[in-house]
């Protein structure tokens, strides 16, 4: 397990005084934050603070830095990235930060359930935070993220590497359009692109803690049973870029693979697209 | 009060913390059902489908009246807007008619926890309407049959 980046409560309340890490909640509960928060920690929500509130993007750098500069987050600020939903929203929200190099950035295992778990205090109260003047830093949209061209292309092409789908099984059969009582998100096709594998997200976390699974188990899934290989190219997707980027987490920072990329654009875009293949069971 | 006037003074509340803030506060007022409505393990077939909070929900005839009251049981702790709002729907839907239940849109969720709600969001909680809905009508439906039974004998 990386231990540097997969941070547990221990680590974090050593350090709840130590001005350089900030805690970052970030929910799919909006209420979840005023309810309650570890001491100190700032609120990112993924709509309201990192997307383009006009075309289906995330903030440009200056955005970003903005963003950042008014939590009071600086360059070499330690990020630790926890929330609800065993961390689906954290992973995406530290994407988004990776997509601009924030160096340090980290996950708390187990989110805020495992915080809730051990009983360990949260506050309502919001500390003021001392505006900063975060650089701006244009956005990578190639390390960690790979965009519909580039995808289609490689499809075509049939290029070498991993595909893994990371929604239902259903979603992945194209029996269902969307996840079981979520709303059609407007795709206009069931599927999955071509020679993806299903891998649901949720089976990288251990659904009783909240935990990531240990690397032992993690292999088990993504090696021994997908024969996935540490040194090809893996591309993640699911429906909007979310679930996928919990995959992505997974894949890069815990077991290890160095071209991981999420493609946010998902099934929303891909089984929308004009002409693009799509397999169906 | 109805769920219109409700809506109506929550409005009013104006500033998003203030709103929040009291949908926290409304949270804190919920409870399990009691053990006389529900027992666990619940029936899967109360389950609110897609809420990732693992909502269920029940009705019981309840009074002289014999009014429909909803229950609702929110086993994720970390549920809070599910809380809250399955406190709004008791409060404010429970011992109505099938009509003014019927003419409830799920979309007042959008008025309740506003507009970052995107549609992954809110789907949960929009579910949590419908079943209410879906509740009412069987309930209903079910009514008249007894009722038809009962004028044959």
């Amino acid at each position: 397990m990386n231990s540097e980046i997969l941070v547990d409560c221990d680590w974090v309340q050593e350090r709840l005084n130590d001005s350089k890490v900030i805690l970052v909640e970030s929910n799919e509960d909006l209420l979840q934050y005023k309810s309650g928060h570890i001491k100190g920690a700032i609120e990112i929500d993924w709509v309201r603070d990192l997307n383009n509130q006009l075309i289906r993007d995330y903030l440009d750098g200056n955005h970003f830095a903005n963003v950042c500069s008014r939590f009071g987050i600086k360059r070499d600020s330690t990020l630790v990235f926890y929330g609800d939903k065993h961390n689906w929203w954290a992973c995406f929200a530290f994407w988004v930060f990776k997509l601009f190099s924030h160096p340090d950035c980290r996950i708390l295992n187990g989110g805020k359930l495992a915080w809730q778990k051990k009983k360990l205090p949260l506050t309502s109260e919001v500390e003021d935070r001392k505006v900063t003047s975060y650089p701006v830093v244009q956005r990578d949209d190639k390390t960690d993220r790979i965009l519909r061209d580039e995808l289609l292309s490689k499809i075509r092409d049939q290029a070498d590497c991993h595909l893994i789908d990371v929604r239902s099984a259903d979603e992945f059969s194209g029996k269902r359009l969307h996840m079981e009582g979520y709303p059609n998100e407007g795709a206009l096709r069931g599927g999955h692109i071509p020679g993806a594998l299903n891998v649901p997200w949720g089976r990288a976390v251990d659904q009783e803690t909240g935990l990531f699974k240990s690397v032992e188990q993690l292999k088990e899934i993504y090696f021994k049973e997908c024969k996935l290989q540490v040194d090809r190219e893996v591309i993640a997707y699911c429906r909007i870029g979310e679930r996928s980027s919990h995959t992505w987490f997974v894949l890069k920072y815990l077991l290890g693979f160095k071209n991981v990329r999420n493609y946010d654009g998902s099934w929303t875009e891909w089984g929308n697209l004009v002409g693009a293949p799509i397999e169906r069971f | 009060m109805s769920l219109q006037k409700f809506l109506s003074d929550f409005a009013a509340l104006g500033d998003r913390d203030l709103k929040m803030e009291y949908l926290i506060e409304l949270a804190g007022h919920f409870k399990a059902p009691p053990a006389d409505v529900a027992a666990k393990p619940y029936a899967e077939s109360n389950k609110v489908p897609g809420c990732e909070s693992e909502v269920y929900v029940w009705a019981r005839r309840e009074g002289e009246d014999s009014k429909l009251r909803f229950y609702f049981a929110v086993e994720n702790p970390q549920g809070v807007s599910a809380k809250a709002l399955a406190v709004i729907l008791d409060r404010y839907l429970s011992g109505h008619s099938v009509d003014y239940i019927a003419d409830i849109s799920p979309e007042i969720i959008y008025q309740l926890f506003g507009e970052e709600l995107t549609m992954a969001r809110g789907q949960g909680l929009m579910n949590m309407i419908l079943a209410v809905k879906q509740l009412t009508l069987q309930n209903t439906e079910q009514e008249i049959l007894n009722k038809s039974k009962i004028t044959v004998h």
